[in-house]
Parts: structure tokens; sequence; C-alpha cells
């Protein structure tokens, strides 16, 4: 099935073998520079694209503007073991907006929970990469999502479940939102317990990429400014560019450390990385055509090239 | 310290209040969570012995189900209670995404199911909880009959299984049914009174009521009915079913709850799959429920022992008439009744007495 759908997509080149080792758990292996972190974000929005053409079906914009978040996580700030998932001191990452699972399976892939063949199924009848993430099918997803607004929530159970364990200090959870996320009600729920019960170690990270199913944000439903509601609800709230890689793994540390649950308002642009897509409305759960996706994916190549030859040449020197 | 049994009437609610507090002095596990409601579920008492493990969510229903996800995803074994209606109604997609669909272990603690919470009127009286659940993939549904066995419901959800279980249970103080804390739920039906006849299949608060309305057959028509208890409604077991209603022909189901996707619905899918005989429901139609004491609108929607005898009549006018054989019921049913009902005997032929019958059926 997989292979036959690779075929059937000629146009789609193969993705380039990516070469540093990933890091497993903490103290292993040195820490990714902001440098290999961009290269990583660049390689795991190759595979989306890829996944989606090919699946015929997914969000890819959605995806692609939580890439470098997602490459932050995943290379450098959580604490995991993709040998052992169900290592139980292990960070939680909770994709609350469960619909850019592509780029959660592409990062579970690329570190090692499942091989790299099996992203090539997603979506498609018997691969056990569903549409929206499945805890019970795929290694590395705490939680099912994939209905807006539940998964903040999700995450304040868990962190409670951890202080019970004793690893509130060792386990920290981070939930990725979107800004539909932000519109549903239960979110602020969420927000309202996770400050009432005193939780230390989560992290919301909001990618407010501001375009939606029907249109922009500001249109549709204003969720105006994300970070002063989350302060207003007793967290630690800050605002930064969701595609500065060095901003995003900064907040994203600095989170760690807090006494209280904290947000990240990550401005991002949907779609991100493919410039046909970036910041345009009509793109949202739609995959990309044959075209988009051979545009896309020679930009991004592109990309990945020059990051890969400014790397090797920095090693050089 | 395991309760004992209760010999006066006393609400289920209470028994989960008492069971979780048993629970949760054996295992470290359990964990318990309520929103605003916990003197009403009395999820309250874990919450005054183990307040570091009981966490009262406010009145956020669909956060408070989402966290018992997150919870059991840590591998705590969450009780989750609020009302019926918030419990399977406001939260009903943050049960079936991250509870149900997880397969993760959550037993929801539904209190005040039914309309016999009374004077909170329609907002509150949730009618069609058992639907919902039922409907809902991988979600056990138990309804237990009086506090001694919503005591065992409780203290068995711990061990019984992995897969998750809305317990349905009552405001009001409820008649004792089971003289002890039973052994165990069993499989789900316990045949409380044996008969040939007809078969009162019953549920939840409507248990004691469908023994009190066999013991009126009896008396005022010499009609053996048979009494059977379904406290797991999901899945329910089919085998004792069958074999009641193979032996008597026709039943009635007693549920307080819309007879559309409730009890009448899974006794009927058993029968008529595999035995179809008449079966005739007494529960809630298409309407909400209304404001009184509980008595009084478990009276105002017929849901009585009264009601259930009514019923079970006119199921035995149709039985010979579908099962072309006059078996003592039939000849029961024709006997002119001694009740003060008998003023108003029905005189009208038997097949149209049956299809009247059948009408008001239908209207349910």
């Amino acid at each position: 099935m997989t292979s036959a759908n690779l075929a059937r997509v000629t146009h789609l080149r193969p993705v380039p073998d990516p070469s540093p080792p990933s890091r497993h758990s903490e103290g292993e292996a040195q820490q990714p520079t902001i440098a290999e972190l961009e290269r990583w974000a660049t390689v795991l929005r190759i595979d989306c694209t890829t996944m989606l053409a090919v699946a015929k079906s997914g969000h890819l914009d959605s995806s692609l503007s939580a890439a470098d978040i997602v490459a932050a996580l995943y290379y450098r700030v959580l604490r995991h073991d993709p040998h052992n998932p169900e290592w139980p001191e292990r960070d939680r990452f909770v994709l609350c907006k469960g619909h850019a699972a592509p780029i959660q399976y592409a990062a579970l892939a690329h570190t090692g929970y499942f091989p790299r063949e099996d992203l090539m199924g997603v979506r498609q009848i018997g691969a056990h990469l569903q549409g929206h993430p499945d805890m019970n099918r795929t290694p590395g997803v705490e939680v099912s999502t994939g209905s807006l607004g539940q998964g903040l929530s999700m995450c304040v159970g868990i962190c409670l479940g951890l202080r019970l364990d004793g690893l509130a200090e060792t386990a920290h959870v981070f939930g990725v939102l979107s800004d539909g996320d932000i519109q549903e009600g239960q979110t602020w729920e969420a927000a309202t317990a996770g400050a009432h019960f005193g939780v230390s170690n989560l992290t919301a990270i909001v990618d407010y990429n501001h375009l939606q199913t029907d249109g922009t944000t500001e249109e549709v439903m204003d969720t105006g400014d994300v970070r002063a509601k989350f302060e207003s609800f007793g967290w630690d709230a800050v605002e930064i560019d969701g595609h500065d890689m060095g901003a995003v793994v900064d907040a994203l540390e600095r989170s760690r450390a807090l006494d209280r649950p904290a947000a990240i308002v990550c401005q991002t642009t949907k779609g991100k990385g493919v410039s046909a897509m970036e910041g345009r409305f009509g793109f949202h759960g739609k995959p990309p055509s044959p075209e988009l996706a051979a545009e896309a994916l020679e930009e991004l190549e592109q990309r990945l090239e020059l990051q890969t030859k400014s790397l090797q040449a920095s090693e050089d020197g | 310290m395991p309760a004992e049994a209760k010999t006066e009437p006393i609400a289920t609610r209470h028994a989960y209040g008492d069971a979780l507090v048993e629970l949760g002095e054996a295992h470290d596990e359990v964990v318990a969570l309520d929103a605003d409601l916990a003197v009403s579920t009395q999820s309250m008492k874990f919450g005054e012995r183990f307040p570091e493990r009981f966490f009262n969510c406010g009145a956020a229903e669909a956060n408070m189900m989402s966290m018992a996800c997150g919870l059991a995803a840590t591998g705590k074994v969450p009780y989750a209670s609020t009302f019926a209606i918030f419990a399977s109604g406001r939260a009903y997609d943050q049960v079936r995404l991250g509870i149900a669909h997880n397969e993760l272990k959550v037993r929801i603690g539904a209190s005040h199911g039914g309309v016999s919470l009374g004077e909170d009127g329609a907002s509150h009286q949730m009618i069609e909880d058992i639907a919902l659940m039922r409907a809902m993939p991988r979600m056990q549904v138990v309804v237990p009959a009086d506090y001694n066995q919503a005591y065992r419901a409780v203290i068995d959800s711990y061990e019984s299984n992995d897969a998750p279980m809305y317990i349905r249970l009552g405001r009001p103080s409820t008649p004792i049914v089971y003289d002890e804390i039973p052994e165990s739920l069993g499989g789900g039906v316990d045949v409380l009174r044996e008969g040939k006849d007809i078969s009162l299949i019953a549920t939840g608060h409507m248990v004691w009521r469908a023994m009190d309305a066999a013991e009126t057959l009896e008396r005022e028509d010499g009609v053996e009915a048979e009494v059977l208890n379904v406290s797991i409604v999901k899945p329910i077991q089919s085998e004792p079913v069958l074999e009641s209603i193979s032996k008597t022909g026709v039943a009635v189901t007693a549920e307080e709850h819309r007879v559309t996707g409730g009890l009448a619905d899974a006794v009927r899918h058993v029968a008529a799959e595999q035995h179809p005989v008449p079966i005739f429901a007494v529960g809630m139609g298409d309407e909400f429920g209304i404001s009184g004491t509980g008595e009084a609108c478990m009276e105002h929607f017929g849901l009585t022992a009264r009601g259930i005898a009514d019923r079970a009549r006119e199921a035995l006018v149709l039985k010979p008439i579908v099962s072309g054989s006059g078996g003592r019921g039939d000849r029961a049913a024709r006997r002119p009744r001694r009740d003060r009902e008998a003023g108003q005997a029905d005189r009208r032929p038997l097949a149209r007495r049956s299809a009247a019958a059948a009408d008001r059926q239908r209207r349910l």
C-alpha cells in the first residue's frame, strides 16, 4: 500500500536522509544547536508535505506552522526515550491541536519511536498513524486528541497524576494548542484549574497562526490578546515569534523552571516554509495538490541543502 | 472498613461515597474528581479522607472529564462524579474522546439520574443518559437497584475490568432490594422472583417497583410474574433474558429513562434477534421531565408499580395473539380485575384492545 502510493506520486523525490543522531535522554550526546534545530524543522516539514501528498488528506498548513516548536521540543527540550516510550519520568508532549498530527508523527519517526516508512501510511486503512493522534495505536502519543479544547485539560490531569507519583519536579508536560483551542471555552476551564491546583510542570504553547477553516481568527472569532488572557488566569505568559528558533528554545527552557503554569504564545504563520501557502487562507484541512507538493518540496529541499551546507561549513571552520 | 448492608431505604449515591472511601483505603491509585456537587454525589466522603487525591473541579464538567483522562493516562484510576445530566450530556464529547476512545479505566459516578431528583425539574432530570452511554463505543453502563447493589457495583468497578464505566445513581432514598451486599453483580442480570406468566425486566429505581408490581399481579390477577434486575445495561447479558422470555412469552421493561435507547431497546434487541416476543415498556416517552417531589414526578410519568402492573396487563392481552397459545397469563388477563379499575374494565373485543395497547406503546 505504502510503496504503491509512493510509486504513484512519481514527482515526489525521496526525503533526504538526516544525518545527526537523535537525542534520547538527558546527558546523552550534546545539545543540538539552534542551526541544527532549524535544519530539523525543515526535515520535519519535508516529511509532512510528502506524507499528506501521498495520503491526499490532512492538515498541512497547520502542521507547518508548528514545525519549529515541535522540532525544538523533540530534538532539544523534551526528556524522552523513544526506545522506552513508557519511561515514567519522561516529559509529556500533548498535541492539543491534534489535526497537526503529521508534524508530531514526523518527529516521532525521526527520533526513533517507529520506522520512518510508517509515515507514508498516515490516514490510511490499516496504518497506526490515524488522522488525529491515537494513544492506543501510536507509540509516543500520550493521549488521543483531535477535539479542540480538551487537550489542556488532559495536560492538567497528567500534571496532577505526576504530582501524586512524586514526579512533578522531574517530568514536565508540554501542550501545543491552536487558536481553535483558544476559542473553545474548555481551554479556559483548564487554565483556571491549572492555576487553582498550583500546577508547576505545565507549559501551554499556543501556535497562534491566525488562520482557521472559515477565515482569519480576527474575522471568524477574534481571540484577542491571548498572552494577557493567560496572565489574567494566573499563568506566567510570554509572547514570542514562533519561528525564531532561539526564542522558542529559550521560552521552553525558561518555562520548565517556573513555579506556576506557563503559557508561550507563539506568533506563527500558517503554512510556514512553503511560500505558496504562507499566511494564505483556504488551505486548512486540505492536502497539497501534486503540483503544490512538488513546488513545496523543491523549496523545502533547497532550504535543507543550504542549511546542511551551512552546518558543514561551520563544522569544518 | 467495608460497609454493612443497609436495611432501611437509602439513596444509591450514598453507596458511591461509602464505597469510594473503601477503595481509597485499599488502592493508592484511586483518585476522585467532582464538579462542585461533591455533597450531592457523596464524593466528599472521599475528599475528606484523601484530600490530596481529590480534585474538585468546580462547575466545569468538561474540564473534569478531560482531567480524568489525563490522570488515567498516568496510571491513576479516576472516579469522576457529577449529576447524570452533566456527566453524559454536557461532557459527552470529553467522555467520548478522552475516556471511551482511549479505553481508559475511568469510572463515572453519575448521580441524580432520572426524574426522581424531583423539584429541580426538566433541566436537571437526565432521562437519556443510558441511551447516550449505551451508544458510545466501549462504554459500560451500570445501573444498580439499591444501596447494597450500588455498593458492590462501585467496589467491583475497581477490579472488574479496564474498560470505561458509567455508573448511574439516584438522588432519593430507595427501598432495599438486596438483603445483603451481594457477592458480585454477576453477569448483570439477576432473577429476583420466579414466575411463568410474564417477565418484568427492570433497572435502577424501577426494580423494587417491579417487585411490588409482581405482588400486585399475583394478588389481583393471579398472574405469576418473573422479575429480572438488569444492573449492567451494557453489555446486557442475554442468556437470563432469553431464558425468562422463552418461558413466559411476554415481557415488560421498566426504567426511569426514555424507552428509546434505554433498557427497553437493550432487551428488545436481544429478543428481536433470538426470541421475538411482545415486549412492552414502562419509561419516559418523547417528553421532558417536570418539577415536583421525586415521588410525584415518578407518579406523573407512570413510573410506578401500578404503571408496571397496568402495562403487564396490556402485554398479557397481546400474548395469546402473538404466541398463538393461551397460557394462564392469557386467562388471567381476561379475568375481571378486582382492583379499583374493575369498574372501568375494557369491554372491547380482544383484537381491538390489543391494537389500542400497541398504539399506546408506539407513542413511547
